[in-house]
């Protein structure tokens, strides 16, 4: 009676009850329509435009948008706003994943690391994630910023280097508690070295928090990017990104507000699209809100 | 791996019936007095159709009632045509494994059931009153009053925040029964009347203070608040110590019979059957297989799941067992004086807390033999499993492992030692690392020494299919099992690396009685074949008297007594070894039958 039924065909993660409780979320699907969207758009939309985001045409300098074939009008040069929004985009979106990436990695081997050693190593580490987080991070991110050289890669180093706490800290107490599964002490038991069960045997079990944090952490990132680049520390003119647009779009509010309004929505929809994903996957992977 | 979306203290809220008119039954003050509390039984509200009034001897009475589950379950129906009467006065006690549907009977009858499973026909007859489809409302002034319940985990069951004297003057509040003060003074008498010591100190504990024992006792002093006519009592002593098990019993058939209460008691262990039933129903998978006097059921059951349910029950064996190889005495464990003392708190900042696990335990153990190491909670059983593997490290002693002393040895230096010391673990839902393949969980720990992976592959499909299960469990992952498979894939890796002494922690505690005679004669036919010794660590004294060759009692952190079963059980020395047997339930141990059962 013990032999395993032999008809159940095996499980596939997309039957799992976590996608069937993300796909009942639906903002977190319009989310996930809105993203996939914008990164097409941004991916292909360059090449299927009439102009290039260089091209510069002083006859045509503030067109309001749908004149022409400049859809969404144009800039004080004259450049196609559709053009740019979209190499904004390419820029402004790279450098939130990117960041997010990096940030992840930071956090989750410091988590993990803080966690699963524990003692005066983990103590260490999450007072090093305590320092970090009680220095006013917008502020680093501009001093940083000022100082060094603000290329794209540099921006998304800085991002990353000032996000990656709150990962740490969510890991680490994660971590901490899967430390006495006893699936944990099942691995020691077989001999298994620390680092592996640090990450083949507790990690692949926090991904969950990781990756709900990670969908906030995008986010953040792109919010941080807008910021610092509309303070004019960020990615430098003629490379757009969705802050520097929202900088030179600044002196024409009154007379030409499509300049602030699209760059702005762009942003907006990439941040809300990004945190209704992350309010999904949290409630997905709670196993608390699984309604029958 | 899902949790439960209440927390069962916040079922019991809705037992005790925290109506939203609380504040008005305050300022309204003028309840019926304590004493009249009887009065109030029996008129409830009536329901549409009375006109199947139940014998005027029988208090609840359940008839072809059955519970859908929704769509995509295991199967349709929870429970399926269950009928039943529990009569005035009596013990009922509806036994059946996990998953036979008790616990889902017993919310039905209290209206608690969630709200995707339903009642889907049938009747349930409270004092002659269908409940089926009654209001809410009227389901509330039910509970408490005429039905109560008390719950298998008496730490969740109660509110942490509120002093035990409050949560049970609540009951009183909730149903508008009494003063303040009158409901105080029977908050008192009732914690008396459940034996707590200290009644006036007691009153103003919190639950977190007590001990599990203590706790069930409030849980019951709660439940007799309003006087029911029926307490439904579901697995009240499962999480309990088997001492503390025997008080609980003594205490509900003591109230039972002194207020002449009618007592619904659900459990999954014969033994509590033997001691407390008048009426047992026994149930498989959401049926109901068998019902009559305990004495018929017990003595002559007539079908054949209970034939099968009360053969595996395990019983105390007054017998040793036969020696593997008697020739063969060498010791491979030789334990001496170890000590473990867990510390808490840090000693920089407040005091620390000092609590003796394991102190001073020596012992000495043949190749190929049996350690059964027995204990109630907090005896340091567990710690003293987890020294000898090394998972903990020790503060004093020695453990000299085939002459070699590994208390001493680092975990890099232990690490190749690992193989032949290997550990099967209690809870077979979280021993097993839900992310991995059963494959990658039984070949990780070979591949990690130095064993190919094609070989480590095949030794895995070797064992899952000598272990009893089918081969095909390679690829799958481990929530795709059973309890009882599980725990069979727990072996398997223990047995990967044909070690030469294996550590059962509670290994078959978290079982089915029928699982778990199968695991017992699984590790008895692993032991025979393969020499293995064994250390069986558990708190159940009739599974160690099955498997164990020689028992050592624990008792706070130290060995009180050592020997073959047959002196521990027929003849024990220490006053402690003596309480613990005799509060086994179902057994007289002086004469404890001899069951064809036994491995």
């Amino acid at each position: 009676m013990t032999a395993i039924a032999a008809h159940l065909p095996p499980t596939r993660w997309w039957h799992s009850r976590a996608v069937y409780r993300f796909m009942r979320h639906h903002l977190a699907l319009v989310g996930i329509a809105m993203i996939t969207l914008l990164v097409l758009a941004c991916t292909i939309g360059p090449y299927a435009l009439p102009y290039d985001s260089l091209h510069i045409d002083l006859r045509a300098r503030f067109a309001p948008p749908l004149s022409g074939h400049h859809y969404f009008g144009t800039d004080p040069l004259g450049r196609d706003l559709a053009a740019r929004l979209l190499m904004a985009g390419r820029v402004s979106l790279l450098v939130g994943f990117s960041a997010m990436l990096l940030s992840t990695l930071i956090g989750t081997l410091v988590g993990v690391t803080a966690g699963y050693r524990g003692g005066w190593i983990g103590a260490a580490l999450m007072r090093v994630v305590d320092g970090f987080l009680s220095y006013p991070s917008i502020f680093l991110v501009l001093a940083l910023a000022a100082t060094l050289r603000p290329s794209p890669v540099m921006i998304t180093v800085i991002i990353a280097v000032t996000s990656w706490m709150e990962t740490a800290r969510i890991v680490e107490a994660e971590v901490r508690s899967l430390r006495e599964r006893e699936f944990v002490q099942a691995a020691r038991m077989v001999g298994l070295s620390r680092r592996h069960i640090m990450f083949r045997e507790v990690l692949p079990n926090a991904m969950g928090p990781i990756i709900v944090a990670a969908s906030l952490a995008v986010a953040r990132a792109i919010l941080l990017e807008a910021y610092i680049s509309f303070l004019g520390y960020g990615i430098q003119p003629p490379l757009p990104s969705w802050g520097n647009m929202l900088n030179g779009a600044q002196q024409y509010l009154a007379s030409a507000p499509w300049l602030a309004i699209i760059p702005g929505a762009a942003i907006t929809i990439a941040v809300t699209s990004f945190n209704f994903i992350g309010d999904g996957l949290r409630d997905a992977l709670d196993v608390r809100n699984d309604h029958f | 791996m899902s949790q439960p979306p209440m927390k069962e203290w916040q079922v019991e809220r809705q037992i005790v019936d925290l109506s939203k008119e609380r504040g008005n039954a305050k300022s309204r003050g003028l309840g019926p007095q304590p004493h009249d509390l009887t009065s109030l039984k029996g008129d409830f509200p009536m329901a549409s159709d009375v006109q199947a009034a139940a014998p005027a001897d029988v208090a609840l009475s359940v008839r072809d009632l059955s519970v859908s589950l929704p769509e995509g379950m295991e199967r349709a129906y929870a429970v399926e045509d269950i009928s039943f009467d529990l009569k005035r006065g009596q013990i009922l006690c509806i036994i059946g494994e996990s998953g036979s549907g008790k616990s889902v009977t017993a919310n039905a009858i209290m209206g608690l059931l969630p709200k995707a499973i339903r009642v889907s026909s049938g009747a349930i007859q409270l004092n002659g009153t269908n409940i089926v489809g009654l209001s809410l409302d009227k389901l509330r002034s039910l509970r408490g009053r005429v039905v109560s319940m008390i719950f298998q985990d008496p730490l969740s069951a109660l509110n942490p925040l509120m002093t035990v004297g409050a949560q049970i003057e609540e009951v009183m509040a909730a149903h508008d029964v009494g003063t303040p003060k009158s409901r105080r003074s029977r908050a008192i008498d009732l914690l008396i009347e459940v034996g707590l010591p200290e009644p006036q100190l007691m009153y103003h504990q919190y639950p977190f203070r007590l001990s599990g024992g203590q706790r069930q006792r409030v849980m019951i002093a709660m439940a007799l608040a309003l006087e029911p006519a029926i307490l439904i009592a579901d697995e009240p002593t499962t999480a309990l110590d088997v001492t503390t098990q025997a008080q609980i019993l003594q205490l509900i058939r003591d109230i039972q019979r002194r207020k002449g209460m009618s007592v619904m008691f659900i459990t999954h262990d014969f033994g509590v059957v033997a001691e407390i039933a008048d009426y047992v129903v026994v149930m498989e998978k959401g049926h109901c297989v068998e019902q009559g006097s305990a004495e018929q059921v017990l003595k002559s059951p007539s079908h054949l799941y209970t034939r099968r349910l009360i053969a595996a029950v395990p019983h105390l064996t007054g017998k040793d067992r036969i020696a593997l190889r008697p020739a063969d005495r060498t010791s491979i464990l030789k334990v001496e004086c170890l000590a473990k003392t867990y510390r808490s708190g840090s000693s920089l900042f407040g005091r620390q807390r000092i609590v003796a696990a394991v102190n001073g335990v020596t012992f000495d153990l043949a190749s190929g033999r049996t350690l059964g190491v027995v204990g109630e909670s907090g005896s340091g059983k567990s710690s003293l499993g987890r020294l000898l593997i090394k998972l903990l490290d020790c503060d004093s002693g020695s453990i000299l492992f085939e002459g070699r002393d590994i208390a001493a040895l680092s975990e890099a230096e232990f690490r190749p030692l690992r193989p032949k010391i290997q550990m099967i673990f209690q809870d077979p839902f979280a021993s097993l690392n839900p992310r991995s393949t059963v494959g990658q969980i039984l070949t990780v720990g070979p591949v990690a020494h130095g064993m190919s992976c094609g070989e480590a592959a095949e030794r895995a499909r070797e064992l899952l299919s000598h272990v009893g299960l089918d081969s095909g469990a390679f690829d799958r992952y481990p929530h795709e099992f059973s309890g009882g498979q599980r725990q069979r894939i727990g072996i398997a890796r223990a047995l990967m690396f044909k070690p030469k002494l294996l550590i059962a922690d509670e290994a078959v505690s978290a079982l089915d009685v029928s699982i778990q005679a199968q695991i017992l004669k699984l590790l008895d036919q692993i032991q025979r074949e393969t020499g293995v010794s064994m250390i069986f660590i558990t708190h159940d004294l009739r599974v160690a008297s099955q498997i164990c060759d020689e028992i050592a009692v624990m008792h706070r952190g130290h060995i009180v007594e050592h020997g073959p079963p047959s002196q521990i059980f027929l003849d024990p020395k220490s006053t402690y070894t003596r309480e613990l047997v005799a509060a086994i339930p179902g057994e007289q141990p002086a004469n404890a039958p001899q069951h064809a059962a036994n491995p």
